[in-house]
Order: structure tokens, then C-alpha cells, then sequence
């Protein structure tokens, strides 16, 4: 019963002079520093664009000089497409975990988490895909201004995007071994919070960089 | 915390399962039109593709805000911890793009 009821706890009771949790004022300062964070990346890709002087390019067609073959723009933009598609699914998929654990539904509330861990996972397997074909194709890290922005910028997005697959991996054992229940649901919240700000990330990613020419 | 437990609910309550399938719908259907836009070359090329792209990215970013991370409904402490710190990143973004000659403006004559 004493473990049931520490299990249950909250986890950090005190009284705060806004009257708001002060996890959540935390992780709102952080979303803000992080603002500046991805617009450094953005602004640091948006300003070398189409300052490289060898290919691959983003959009346009680019002469191989090892072999003189004409080689098609490097995006992929379908593939792209349905990561975004996928991200943005995984932020309903977000909500609705947050949902079930206000409600006290266990079961929902574990659909859920997983739902959006496993989305997670199916995006950062599309990037993993990506990056590996740019590769193949010439595009590292190295090879000309697009490529060092380029996966600088992604692949910053993708290590956020780990890290809350592996939030929502540790929510969801945590729900499996004890429950989440209305309690909690500020923890979830926050983890809610995290993951919809890289969505959003993700749609600024998707329209500056894989969409306008 | 249980206050604050409290608190955050009653300031979520305000959406529903509904309005959440409608926003997912809505961004979906956003996203289908950029792309969609993207592989019209009449319409990629003209000088409405990058203001028009900027603007469904701009909403679908303002959904996504204000339905799934409830700004919309939340404390104005939120909003202002999120709000103020991303009008000053996507000025300073702006300022770089002048400041780098990506961006000029014309004066007319």
C-alpha cells in the first residue's frame, strides 16, 4: 500500500510564486532557447545556399566530373514528403497519449506512447535511409557548402528526434511497470511538449529546405 | 503540483479528440498542397511559389503551436516564453539574410 502510494507521489510538490509548475516554465525557456538554436542552423544553411562550387546540388541537375555523367538534383522530395507526413502524424498520435493519461487510460495511454515512439522511429529510419543514399551518391559532410549545412541541420533535427523517441521509450516502460495516471500527466506533457516543437522544427526544415528551389 | 496538475488540466480540457483529428486533417491536407505545388512547374516557377510555400509552412507551424501545444489555450507565461524568444531568432534570421545579401530591398528609381 506505502509503495503503491509513493509509486503515485508527485513528484516534486512545491509551491511556486506564478503558481504554475515549474517543469513546464522549464521546458517552455528551453523550447525558446532552442528557437535560436535551429534558427542559427537555418539561417547558417539559408545563407550558403547556392554558394557551393562543386556538386551535388539540392535542386538543380549537376555534371559528375569524374565521369561527365549529368546527375538529377540529390533531394528526394517523395521520401521526404512522407517523413514530414509521418512527423506530423506522430504529433496527433502525441496529443492523444497526453489525453488517455489525463483520462487514466492505461491502455490508451500505452498505444499511444508507443504509436509516436515507433513514428519516431520510422522517421529517423527514413533520414538514416537518406543520408545513407546522399552518401552513395557523392553528398558528405565534406564534399561542398550544401552538404556540410545540410546535414548539420538535419542531423541536429535528428538527434533531437532520438532523444524523444527514447523520452517516449522511457514514458511508455514507465506506464507499462506502474501506470501513468492523472498525476503524471505533467511529465507527459512536457515529453508532449518537446515532441511537438520538433515537429514544428521540422515543418520550417521541410519548407525552406527541401521545397523552395 | 496536484494544483498545478489541476491547473494544466483545466487549461487542456479545452480541446477535444475532435478538434484534434481536424487539425491533423488540416496540416495533412497543407501538406499535400505544398507538395503538390512544388511539382507544378508552371506554378514553382513563378514569383508566387515562395511567398505562397512560406505561408502554408507559417499556418501549419501556428496549428501546430497553438492545438497540439495548447499555447492557445495556456498561461500567457507560456506564450511569452515561447512567443519572444522566436520573434527574436527569425529576426535575427532576417537581419543575417540582408546582412549575407540574400535578401535586398530595391529602392524604387
Amino acid at each position: 500500500m506505502a509503495t503503491a502510494a509513493l509509486a503515485h507521489a508527485p513528484a516534486h510538490k512545491h509551491h511556486t510564486s506564478t503558481g504554475l509548475d515549474s517543469t513546464k516554465i522549464a521546458i517552455w525557456a528551453f523550447i525558446g532557447s532552442e528557437c535560436f538554436f535551429f534558427a542559427s542552423l537555418i539561417s547558417t544553411y539559408l545563407i550558403y545556399k547556392g554558394r557551393s562550387l562543386v556538386g551535388p546540388f539540392p535542386h538543380e541537375a549537376w555534371t559528375n566530373p569524374a565521369t561527365g555523367e549529368v546527375m538529377k538534383p540529390i533531394l528526394n522530395i517523395p521520401v521526404t514528403s512522407f517523413s514530414a507526413f509521418v512527423l506530423l502524424m506522430s504529433s496527433l498520435t502525441m496529443v492523444l497519449a497526453h489525453s488517455a493519461v489525463l483520462r487514466g487510460d492505461r491502455k490508451f495511454s500505452k498505444i499511444w506512447l508507443l504509436s509516436t515512439a515507433a513514428l519516431g522511429a520510422t522517421f529517423l529510419g527514413m533520414q538514416a535511409f537518406e543520408f545513407t543514399s546522399f552518401v552513395h551518391e557523392g553528398l558528405t559532410i565534406s564534399t561542398n557548402l550544401f552538404g556540410s549545412t545540410f546535414f548539420v541541420l538535419t542531423g541536429f533535427h535528428g538527434a533531437h528526434v532520438a532523444a524523444g523517441v527514447l523520452w517516449l521509450v522511457t514514458l511508455f516502460f514507465i506506464d507499462n511497470k506502474r501506470g501513468l495516471g492523472p498525476r503524471d500527466a505533467i511529465n507527459v506533457d512536457v515529453c508532449a511538449l518537446y515532441w511537438h516543437f520538433v515537429d514544428v522544427v521540422w515543418i520550417a526544415i521541410f519548407a525552406l529546405v527541401y521545397l523552395i528551389k | 503540483m496536484e494544483h498545478h496538475a489541476q491547473l494544466d488540466a483545466d487549461h487542456q480540457t479545452h480541446v477535444d479528440w475532435k478538434t484534434y483529428r481536424w487539425v491533423a486533417l488540416v496540416l495533412l491536407v497543407f501538406t499535400i498542397v505544398e507538395v503538390w505545388l512544388y511539382y507544378l512547374p508552371s506554378f514553382a516557377q513563378s514569383r508566387w511559389f515562395v511567398p505562397t510555400i512560406l505561408i502554408i509552412g507559417v499556418i501549419k507551424f501556428a496549428i501546430v503551436v497553438m492545438f497540439y501545444m495548447h499555447l492557445k489555450y495556456d498561461f500567457k507565461l507560456f506564450r511569452a516564453l515561447f512567443v519572444g524568444p522566436l520573434t527574436v531568432a527569425i529576426a535575427i534570421l532576417i537581419s543575417l539574410l540582408f546582412l549575407f545579401g540574400k535578401l535586398s530591398i530595391h529602392a524604387a528609381g
